[in-house]
């Protein structure tokens, strides 16, 4: 009895200590690109940001070409006259956005610590609308990915910058969008992690796993598989739904803080959306 | 009276005639026809919908296999017992609790008999 109370004992301390030296955020952004690092060492650590072509030469060359004639073109277009229209009030986009919302994204997700919630750059977009009297826009794909497009493509070449402040509630945020990244989910039992970091290089079927260094950088992009633009959190719904998990809400609280974890490990990369996929 | 005997006559050869066939057709299936269970589990393992192994193992004559788990060869050399490779098959985080290959008999992705099928055609490669 007493052997089994001080095991118990034990068992507590260590489940409690293992809770309490949660690593930082800066200690786990360390580990993740070491990880990137020793896994593709032929990949120079700016390239991460083109997703599976940083480490593919094969399919590298064809995806070039069609950047060199952009099939989103026409989508920047269309954000750039969406964003630079007046509201029926007369205010635009640019009144809602620090330096007019030009060059920015790259500081997007951030925590507000007043409302305790992460924003992201779509959120904030429906949120201008908003506060200017006008109907949101559907979330992950049409018009909002055309500004968002937009909006990156201003912020091309900007270093990504996602702060974690110690408030508690954005430590918390910042968790719970890592939790997200590394558990099992849905009936085929895989994480994030199983296929864009133990298995990145590999090979599902026909198709090369991209690492998940970077992948934040490029978005929006405009798949030929969707036909047009897409947001990140379009792309998260898809990988759910690979493995028949239940995807969640686009802007959900649950992919806000999937997003703030997943754009802090690509941070020090440069923005480079929208970009082509397959 | 008489009609209705007549009736229940009827019904009863009818009956035995469908359950004739019936054996007829799913006997040979059931005897452990080697050959036949093999071809099954060949087309539920390559089946996209079902085991769809070969997002992961290059398996017999598959076209385009992945390359995440090892290539599935030589299986009777690999598992002298059988029932481990079931085993790895119906829930292979018992083994490896981070592996990335789907539990397919704990999470009810395929049945217990298209498993056993599955595991016929892995054995024979
Ligand atoms: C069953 C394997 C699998 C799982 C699990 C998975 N993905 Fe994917 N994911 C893919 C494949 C295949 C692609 C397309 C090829 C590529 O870019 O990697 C992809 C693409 C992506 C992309 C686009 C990358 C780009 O450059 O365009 C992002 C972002 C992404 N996945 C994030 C996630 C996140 C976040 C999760 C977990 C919620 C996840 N994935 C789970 C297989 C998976
Ligand atoms: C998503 C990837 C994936 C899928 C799908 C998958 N496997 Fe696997 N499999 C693996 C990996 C990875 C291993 C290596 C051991 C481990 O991590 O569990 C493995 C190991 C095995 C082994 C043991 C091999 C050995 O030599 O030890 C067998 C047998 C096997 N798989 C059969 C199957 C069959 C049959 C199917 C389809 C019904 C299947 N696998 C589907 C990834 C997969």
């Amino acid at each position: 009895m007493k052997k089994l109370l001080i095991a118990t004992l034990v068992l507590g301390l260590f489940g409690g200590a293992s809770l309490s030296v949660q690593a930082s955020p800066e200690q786990d952004l360390k580990e993740f690109r070491a990880y990137f690092k020793n896994r593709f060492p032929g990949t120079p650590f700016n390239d991460f940001v083109n997703g599976v072509y940083s480490i593919d030469a094969a399919s590298r060359e064809q995806w070039e070409e069609i950047e060199e004639f952009p099939p989103y073109e026409l989508n920047i277009e269309k954000g750039e006259t969406l964003f630079n229209t007046p509201f029926a009030n007369g205010k635009s986009y640019a009144d809602c956005f620090d330096k007019g919302g030009i060059g920015i994204a790259h500081r997007y997700p951030f925590f507000d610590q007043e409302s305790g919630q992460v924003i992201t750059l779509e959120g904030s977009i429906n949120a201008c609308r908003a506060v200017n009297g006008e109907k949101p826009l559907k979330w992950s794909k049409g018009a909002i990915a055309d500004v968002s497009a937009y909006m990156h493509y201003t912020s091309r070449g900007q270093v990504i910058n996602v702060v974690v402040p110690s408030d508690p509630a954005a430590q918390a945020a910042y968790q719970q969008g890592k939790n997200h990244f590394y558990a099992k989910r849905g009936q085929l039992n895989m994480s994030c992690a199983d296929c864009h970091a133990y298995n990145s290089g590999n090979k599902i079927r026909a198709d090369l796993l991209s690492p998940a260094l970077g992948h934040t950088s490029g978005f929006p992009v405009y798949r030929s598989k969707w036909g047009g633009m897409g947001t990140l959190h379009r792309r998260y719904g898809g990988c759910n739904k690979q493995v028949r998990a239940k995807p969640y809400k686009a802007q959900s609280d649950e992919y806000k803080t999937l997003e703030y974890f997943h754009s802090y490990m690509s941070n020090g990369l440069e923005i480079n959306g929208p970009s082509a996929r397959k | 009276m008489r009609h209705t005997a007549k009736k229940l006559f009827m019904t009863t050869f009818s009956l035995a005639a469908v359950i004739g066939a019936l054996l007829f057709t799913s006997f040979p299936a059931s005897a452990a026809d080697g050959a036949s269970v093999i071809e099954k589990g060949k087309a539920v393992a390559f089946d996209r919908k079902k085991g769809n192994c070969l997002a992961c193992h290059a398996m017999g004559d598959g076209t385009l296999p992945g390359n995440i788990g090892p290539p599935l060869i030589g299986m009777k050399a690999r598992f002298p017992d059988k029932a481990k490779m079931r085993a790895q098959i119906w829930d292979p985080t018992v083994a490896n609790p981070n592996s990335i290959m789907i539990p397919f008999g704990r999470n009810r992705v395929l049945s217990e008999e298209e498993i056993d099928q599955i595991v016929e055609y892995t054995y024979s490669l």
